[in-house]
């Protein structure tokens, strides 16, 4: 992908590049930190349509959402050859019971055989969390497990 | 009543009127530069409210408003920035001075103000307002945009152009010869390269002289440092305005954009009494007289700021219609033409009448520059529009 560099003197930087659809999209990074996302109108693509201010946070966690199916595909590729595992994702919504709690609090290995394989924080993936490992609000977590033990998984992360 | 009674309760009318205007001038989207300078005119010399106590503080907290606003200039924009904007724009930015910098020289002329005042007017009608500029551009959501960095590096090209004009300005006003304005060339360009090549190489030192990490210090350190530099520059006669720009260019990295940041304020609130005490020392009754120049000069440097921003665009492969954003963007003229005049009419060179011009011109521009970036764009559709209806029915 080509991704191009522009600096904006006095403001920060922008880096955009060509979709397929004919898009601009892109983000300006500001001298203070914060993050705008851009994407390109469709009829002048010198203009945008929108520029989405994003906190360093926000900005992490969009990238985990894009990002994370990839780690998914990649893992989930690996288990192929074991018939009946698979990989799938989920969300620790914010406010929700383990958002705040330890990993090992959620006894998901004990209760569905299931295990938490690495959790998504912020665009960065923290491999093979241990139990004492502090959940947050936005990040994703991804388990390996049979679709039994899946969909226990999600009712347990969800709810709890 | 009690005179330090007095002059609390005048200060504090003429910040909260300020406040007020302010609040009035962001909400239907211009910039509030105008309305300071209306605030001007209404107080003091037979205007609303008599500022006779506070005259000393206000004279002296306009000269930090100009030292703040040129130092902020120059911590704007990094010197690795500068130097690759001048490479890149160098082509747009000499258009951009024969284009706007000669309409200000012919008013001048016409006026018969002389060389001197040709020079100074170049200067009001030359220089963008980098402040109104940045703003609306992050308002109307166009940093994203393909001819956002056109426009900016022609904002850096100004910005250097600046540290070369104003040593030359202060020097000729001055009243000095012909050749001592060469050598006040020489000097200012000999200066700029050497802060230039302090800061690509010892900028740290320069930032390490006045960072620190206690907020309280670094700011004292920032605001005493330009104070210093600015007065000395001012005693040397090379105006004190131009010492604190080639100090904000010197500092450099983080440090730069820390003392940005905890400058702003700061700068808004001194060089808002900057703008005031140029209103209030500009006769109202002046302005008349000049109006219609002013609109002329308007009209025409409005079309050729457009043409500058047009071509740098083209050059950039830009379509039609981001190159005629990029030139209503340029519009704006504000803070710096202030200066300008404020330089010129402080050394008593030029006739009076020029800060009432640049007075009427600045009204007119910082209140059109906004205007003209907001509506180019349903502008330039409508025309097309209208062309494309009449070659359809042709």
């Amino acid at each position: 992908m080509n991704v191009e560099v522009t600096p904006l003197p006095g403001i920060g930087t922008r880096q955009d590049f060509m979709i397929r659809a004919d898009r601009r999209i892109g983000v300006i990074t500001y001298r203070d930190g914060k993050f705008e996302l851009i994407v390109s109108k469709t009829d002048d693509p010198d203009a945008c349509m929108a520029s989405i201010p994003l906190t360093p946070a926000e900005a992490g966690t969009l990238a985990g959402l894009l990002g994370a199916p990839q780690l998914v595909a990649h893992l989930a590729n690996q288990h192929s050859e074991v018939t009946g595992i698979d990989t799938k994702q989920f969300p620790i919504v914010p406010g929700s019971h383990f958002d705040g709690r330890e990993l090992g609090d959620t006894q998901l290995r004990t209760r569905t055989g299931a295990s938490i394989v690495a959790v998504v924080r912020a665009g960065t993936v923290h491999p093979s969390p241990r139990p004492d490992f502090v959940f947050a609000g936005g990040d994703l977590v991804v388990v390996v497990g049979t679709s039994d033990g899946l969909s226990s998984s999600a009712e347990i992360l969800g709810g709890g | 009543m009690h005179t330090t009674a007095i002059a609390l309760i005048q200060l504090g009318a003429v910040f909260f009127g300020l406040g007020l205007l302010g609040r009035v001038a962001w909400k239907i989207g211009i910039s509030p530069i105008p309305l300071y300078l209306i605030g001007g005119l209404a107080f003091g010399h037979g205007g609303l409210v008599p500022l006779d106590g506070i005259e000393e503080f206000t004279h002296i907290a306009s000269e930090i408003g100009v030292v703040l606003l040129l130092l902020l200039l120059g911590l704007e924009y990094s010197a690795s920035e500068l130097v690759t904007g001048l490479k890149r724009s160098w082509m747009a930015g000499l258009l951009d001075i024969v284009l706007n910098a000669t309409p200000g020289a012919v008013a001048g002329l016409l006026l018969g103000w002389g060389p001197v005042g040709a020079l100074a007017m170049a200067g009001v009608t030359y220089i963008s307002s980098s402040g109104i500029i940045a703003k609306v551009l992050g308002d109307l959501g166009r940093l994203g945009n393909r001819e956002t960095p056109v426009v900016l590096s022609v904002l850096v090209f100004e910005d250097l152009a600046m540290a070369l004009y104003l040593p030359i300005l202060t020097a000729v006003l001055a009243g000095v010869s012909f050749l001592g304005g060469l050598s006040a060339v020489g000097i200012s360009l000999a200066a700029i390269t050497v802060v230039l090549v302090i800061a690509l190489k010892y900028g740290r030192y320069v930032s390490a002289i006045v960072d620190s990490p206690d907020a309280e210090v670094f700011l004292l350190k920032v605001l005493g440092s330009a104070l210093l530099v600015a007065g000395i520059a001012s005693q040397l006669q090379v105006s004190a305005a131009v010492g604190a720009f080639l100090l904000g260019i010197a500092i450099s990295g983080s440090t730069a954009e820390n003392a940005t940041r905890m400058l702003e304020p700061l700068r808004d609130l001194f060089a808002a009494m900057f703008f005031v005490v140029f209103g209030l020392n500009t006769n109202p009754s002046s302005i008349p007289p000049v109006l219609g120049v002013a609109v002329a000069l308007a009209v025409v440097t409005t079309l050729t700021k457009v043409a500058t921003g047009w071509w740098a665009a083209k050059r950039q492969g830009i379509a039609k219609m981001g190159r005629a954003r990029a030139g209503a963007a340029l519009v704006a003229r504000g803070e710096f033409s202030i200066v300008i005049a404020g330089l010129t009419v402080a050394s008593g060179a030029v006739d009076e009448k020029l800060a009432a011009l640049a007075t009427a011109y600045v009204l007119l521009m910082a209140v059109f520059g906004p205007v003209t970036a907001r509506i180019v764009e349903p502008v330039v559709g409508f025309v097309r529009k209208r062309r494309g209806l009449r070659t359809a029915t042709a």
